[in-house]
């Protein structure tokens, strides 16, 4: 069972590269409000129990895959 | 008290060389020998009389810098030897790891100006630290160089109020080239056993590297 983890710069920690992103866009005439960029985790957990396979991508999500001090993260069954 | 002090060694470590000939420099005075430590075994704790965490990118800075490190099995031992109240020093990526591994409060981050850095900076010494650099006097200053992508330190208002007045901070950039919150270039826990900086002191030995300000970062 595949669980995406989606992982953003929490919104009081300048986000560099989505700045940069964002001036690229603005720069080629883009329109744009403001633009963020993060990081999309796919993890593929064996077993066939949502329930299950979500407490363990957020077991994952805890351990490592996001920093809580400057990240925050959603999971998404896929 | 061992006599033995260890250096980290992580797959991308590149550093490593540089910390463990500054340990060896100093052995004249301290009789203390360096001794290689590699990511992914377990150390005994109680062997070490100091640990080293030097720079560079470790796991390639693959997640977030000093992420994957964190959790290696050696940093388990680190986390045992921090515990009983052994002197350990992270210098760059070392300082990403021990901030990964909770170890020592905030994050690093990309540097606000998007760039790597990599130029000499003055910093003063804001809180002295028992062990590495215990020579330097408080407000004192010293210019090493520094050579990161995400150097700039974040930290909650709340975590930077207690960083403050327990005098964790142990150094400032006297003009931050990356925009550290409150100018912060290195940190240190509550015991101040933990210490770690963004600077290079393994850098700065000699006259013929440039300076000599990180001479007191290794006779410990």
């Amino acid at each position: 069972m595949k669980i995406g983890v989606k992982v953003m710069p929490r919104k009081e920690v300048l986000d560099t590269q989505g700045r940069a992103v964002e001036s690229t866009l603005r720069q080629n005439g883009k329109q744009l409000n403001a633009c963020q960029v993060g990081r999309y985790v796919v993890l593929d957990l064996p077993g066939e129990d949502e329930a299950k396979a979500m407490a363990s991508a957020k077991d994952m999500a805890e351990f490592v895959l996001h920093n809580p001090l400057i990240e925050t993260y959603e999971l998404e069954r896929l | 008290m061992s006599q033995k002090i260890g250096v980290l060694r992580f797959p991308g470590t590149n550093c490593d060389r540089d910390v463990f000939e500054a340990v060896e420099g100093a052995v004249p005075s301290t009789g203390k020998k360096p001794e290689w430590l590699w990511h992914a075994d377990r150390f005994d704790a109680k062997a070490y009389s100091a640990l080293y965490l030097p720079g560079g990118f470790s796991y390639g800075d693959y997640l977030r810098s000093g992420a994957l490190a964190a959790r290696s099995p050696a940093m388990q031992s680190v986390r045992e030897a921090a515990e009983r109240g052994v002197p350990v020093l992270g210098i760059c990526n070392g300082f990403q790891i021990l901030c990964e591994a909770g170890l020592l409060p905030g994050a690093l981050v990309k540097n606000a100006g998007l760039r790597f850095v990599d130029d000499w900076v003055d910093l003063k010494l804001a809180n002295a630290n028992p062990t590495f650099a215990r020579a330097a006097a408080e407000g004192s200053a010293a210019k090493l160089p520094v050579a990161h992508g995400d150097g700039r330190f974040v930290i909650a208002e709340d975590g930077l109020k207690r960083l403050q007045d327990n005098g964790q901070v142990w150094w400032t950039y006297e003009q931050s080239p990356n925009g550290s919150v409150a100018d912060i270039a290195g940190v240190m826990n509550e015991k101040k056993n933990v210490a770690a900086l963004m600077p290079h002191p393994e850098r700065a030995l000699y006259a013929w590297m440039g300076g000599t300000d990180g001479s007191g970062f290794f006779d410990v």
